[in-house]
């Protein structure tokens, strides 16, 4: 049957400078199914997408993409979209203070003669909303929406078009549990009504729990297909086809440690953010112990990172109103970043391009910044010295890098991400707060992540919290954990007492 | 760059008759680019750090006006002079970037506005007189005279092509020390042609103009103050952890804050060494043109601004060197100087500047889309 598949892509080749990014890729997709997109970083996934929705030109590749039986030339995203695929990327692309039946329609505005038809716009938006089961007012502006409903307003702006096959890349990736198990609902529903979907995801729970079919890439290569009702998918298998390799476990194994004294103590942290008036942070008490891993788990907004950079010298302004921070016995409150570093404490960012690096400057400016008083000698910064530093750490991490001198723009997720934990481990502190370290990373660069932070405690008796939303990784990596929810802290864990269950309750609240 | 400003200069040279290579031009057109040249030094800074600063042309303005009532109405001896003007300078940069950083003013309205206030303080410090006549000799030969020369009857400056000298070994030295460097740790070097190409290039430019100004009086005392400004601040970009912030700063502000730099701190300073140079800038044109008047300042920042871009400063912040900003200075100049000398009308001036100017930062942002 010609008809089954809405989507075949076809020896696809596409090469960059000196990489050939994806080598011969076969991918079809059945229509009505749900079809997901898996492989480390720099698998190729979001090249073969862009290749299919057109942000890389017919011409620019070489193999054929047969869409609805034909041989499709897309020159332009317009071109893709006019044939029904949206993309909803990870990054959303929408006005934030424009109301949400202008983003909807933007770029295919309802006109009435030469005049756009606002009134027709909202009642048509209003019923996209209800499709995407988001009930607020249309004329909202778009940044008045958490992240979760803002995706919806994209997947609406998508089903506005008229699409047939909607891509998402990464779309739970910034999403709390809550709304990633309702994106889940509603792309079973768009199936349900007939709308094929691509989901490129990094989260085997979901996709084991959602696909219809698998397709794994490796190395810009197709190496498998995998359907949910024949084949073995497992999040085992489906690892062993990402990595080319069995992953025994996902998380190191750790030696049993002896844990020092308390290292580093928050005492009633309130803060108030100035903008809103709104308390984020109520009465917070942590402590942890040298050598030990701490988890702070909570959902989305419930305040995690606001507590981290309230006491990390607070670079963002908020109002806090009481509190103090004690390290290694001694009370301080940091006025700056640079003065909670130079006391032991460091952050990893969550956000690795925004506030986490210098992207377009190299491994090795992006590696010593953090600490430069360490090479200078009079007032000159000594060249030789950092460039053996930041070698050092490139080896020690594992940093897949041609050299220092690369940008750090040009490497993938992982590798940034390892950069950006070099900066810091540079700066040998005390107390290290890593923030979401794995977000967006694969699963090999994971690993190392989870081994270095083992490392760390164990070898240099540092103490790390970890922010994460992931439950599996709280679990298991951290000797202990506190659950945050709208500000408060709602539970203290340790490793042994800790299920998915127990936690999830406390995270929403429910004691 | 460094070709381009080659190309313009051999245009020049042929459409002028040899008038341009002369060494009475060569020097002129070293008088007459200092003190925008300064400024581009700045400003590169300024420019790095995602800022703007438009008020320079009207601060080198008035400090320049300060120099001259101080040593014409108050009679300071002109080492005092220098040195409180150029305090001044420093104060000025204090007070905008303290209300850019700590009061939250974007930099564009805050110079903007100092651009109105420093242009009004010109002419009001000028009531008075109009023009003020400088006679100190000294400070008249900052931007007017030449380096002194060992006695000889040679008819050639002989410090000049010493200095000339010392330089082309200095470049030849270090551009192979850095190249060695970067073998040894195997980064990405240009290939050997290239490398020699370009260090005969620029050895020759060098050369052929300390060969010309030995020829005749020698090298003029600007170009040895710009050259030693030149020097402080490549070395403090390249070299310092306060260069390193500013890259930092301006490749992403929010990292270089969370990595435990003082952004407001770096910026300001930023500022104050702007206002530092723009004060330097007004002691070079108050001697060059050996008075100060109201019409001092005028667009110099538009000069600063086009040499830095020119010299491949990107406009999205990040990424600038100061040595190139002087190129570009001298791109601008050797046009204008060159332009003068054929007495094309100065509209067409205005033109060719900026049609040179779109061209070369046009052609940047191509190249480092790539």
């Amino acid at each position: 049957m010609d008809n089954e598949y809405i989507l075949e892509m076809r020896n696809i080749t596409k090469e960059f400078p000196g990489v050939k990014a994806l080598d011969n890729v076969n991918f079809k997709v059945k229509r009505g199914e749900i079809h997901c997109l898996v492989g480390e970083n720099g698998a190729g996934k979001s090249t073969l997408m862009k290749v299919l929705s057109g942000v890389w030109k017919y011409g620019t590749y070489t193999g054929d993409i047969v869409y609805e039986g034909e041989v499709q030339q897309f020159r332009t995203i317009a071109d893709s979209e006019a044939k029904g695929i949206a993309i909803i990327y990870q990054e959303l692309a929408l006005f934030p203070e424009l109301p949400i039946y202008e983003n909807i329609y933007f770029g295919h505005e309802i006109m009435k003669g030469h005049q756009i038809d606002w009134n027709e716009t909202i009642v048509r938006s209003k019923e996209m909303l209800d499709k995407v089961r988001l009930r607020v007012d249309p004329s909202m502006p778009v940044k008045r929406l958490n992240t979760g409903n803002q995706q919806l307003v994209e997947i609406a702006k998508a089903l506005s078009k008229n699409c047939k096959l909607i891509i998402f890349d990464e779309p739970t990736s910034s999403l709390n549990e809550d709304d990633s198990q309702n994106l889940l609902k509603l792309m079973r529903e768009l199936k349900e009504s007939g709308i094929t979907c691509i989901m490129i995801s990094h989260k085997l729970r979901e996709v084991t729990a959602i696909a219809d079919t698998i397709t794994v890439l490796r190395d810009g290569a197709t190496i498998c297909s995998l359907d949910a009702k024949k084949d073995d998918i497992s999040e085992a298998n489906i690892i062993r086809n990402m990595v080319g390799r069995s992953m025994d476990t996902v998380y190191p194994k750790r030696a049993k440690r002896e844990l020092g004294d308390v290292m580093f103590e928050i005492k009633n942290l309130t803060v108030e953010n100035p903008n809103t008036g709104r308390e984020i942070l109520h009465n917070v008490n942590l402590k942890v112990r040298r050598g030990e891993i701490v988890g702070l788990q909570g959902l989305m907004g419930a305040g995690r990172t606001e507590c981290a950079l309230s006491v990390f010298g607070n670079p963002y302004g908020y109002k806090i109103k009481s509190g103090e921070v004690v390290i290694d016995g001694v009370s301080h409150f940091f006025k700056s970043p640079a003065d909670a570093i130079k006391n032991g404490l460091a952050y990893v960012s969550e956000d690795r391009k925004g506030n986490g690096l210098v992207l377009i400057q190299d491994v090795r400016f992006n590696t010593t910044l953090a600490n430069l008083q360490a090479l200078v000698k009079g007032v000159a910064i000594n060249d030789n010295e950092e460039i053996i530093v930041a070698n050092r750490y490139k080896d020690e991490l594992n940093v897949k890098t041609p050299s220092i001198a690369q940008k750090v723009n040009n490497l993938s997720g992982g590798n940034q991400q390892k950069v950006q934990i070099a900066k810091w481990l540079f700066v040998s502190p005390k107390v290290l707060i890593l923030d979401e370290p794995t977000r967006g990373i694969d699963v090999g660069a994971k690993y190392e992540i989870y081994s270095l932070m083992n490392k760390m405690v164990e070898e240099d008796g540092m103490s790390i919290i970890m922010i994460s939303s992931e439950l599996p990784e709280v679990l298991g990596m951290s000797d202990r954990l506190y659950v945050m929810s709208e500000g408060y802290i709602t539970g203290e864990l340790t490793a042994e007492e800790a299920t998915e269950e127990k936690v999830m309750r406390m995270a929403i609240n429910l004691g | 760059m460094y070709i381009a400003l080659v190309l313009i200069m051999l245009v020049f040279q042929i459409w002028s008759g040899g008038k341009f290579f002369k060494p009475s031009n060569i020097s002129n057109l070293f008088n007459q680019a200092a003190y925008v040249a300064v400024l581009a030094i700045g400003m590169t800074l300024i420019l790095i750090l995602k800022h703007i600063d438009l008020s320079v042309g009207y601060v080198a303005g008035f400090t320049g006006a300060i120099c001259a009532i101080l040593m014409q109405t108050y009679g300071l001896p002109v080492w005092a002079t220098i040195l409180i003007v150029l305090v001044l300078g420093v104060l000025i940069g204090l007070y905008q970037g303290t209300v850019i950083m700590r009061v939250g003013v974007p930099a564009f309205v805050t110079t903007l506005a100092g651009m109105f206030i420093f242009r009004g303080l010109l002419s009001l410090v000028l009531e008075k007189n109009g023009t003020i006549a400088v006679s100190q000799d000294a400070f008249l030969k900052l931007c007017q005279g030449f380096i002194p020369d060992i006695p000889n009857n040679t008819g050639i400056h002989l410090v000049t092509m010493l200095i000339g000298i010392v330089a082309v070994v200095f470049v030849i030295y270090s551009m192979l020390k850095s190249r060695r460097n970067k073998q040894k740790y195997q980064f990405k070097v240009v290939s050997t042609p290239v490398f020699v190409v370009e260090l005969v290039l620029i050895s020759s430019i060098i050369l052929g103009i300390c060969m010309v100004l030995a020829s005749d009086q020698g090298i003029p005392w600007s170009a040895v103050i710009v050259g030693v400004i030149l020097a402080v601040y490549t070395y403090m970009l390249n070299k310092t952890k306060l260069g390193r912030y500013i890259y930092g700063i301006g490749g992403n502000d929010q990292a270089a804050e969370l990595s435990g730099v003082n952004v407001k701190l770096v910026t300001q300073f930023a500022f104050c060494s702007m206002s530092f140079l723009a004060a330097v800038s007004g002691i070079l044109y108050t001697s060059r043109i050996g008075s100060a008047s109201p019409q001092a300042g005028n667009a110099f920042e538009m000069d600063a601004i086009a040499s830095s871009y020119i010299g491949g400063t990107a406009v999205s912040g990040g990424v600038g060197k100061v040595t190139n900003a002087i190129i570009g200075t001298f791109v601008i100049m050797a046009l204008t100087n060159g332009m003068l000398m054929k007495g094309v009308n100065i509209s067409y001036q205005y033109i060719v500047k900026g049609v040179i100017f779109i061209i070369a930062v046009a052609f940047d942002v191509r190249t480092r889309r790539k």
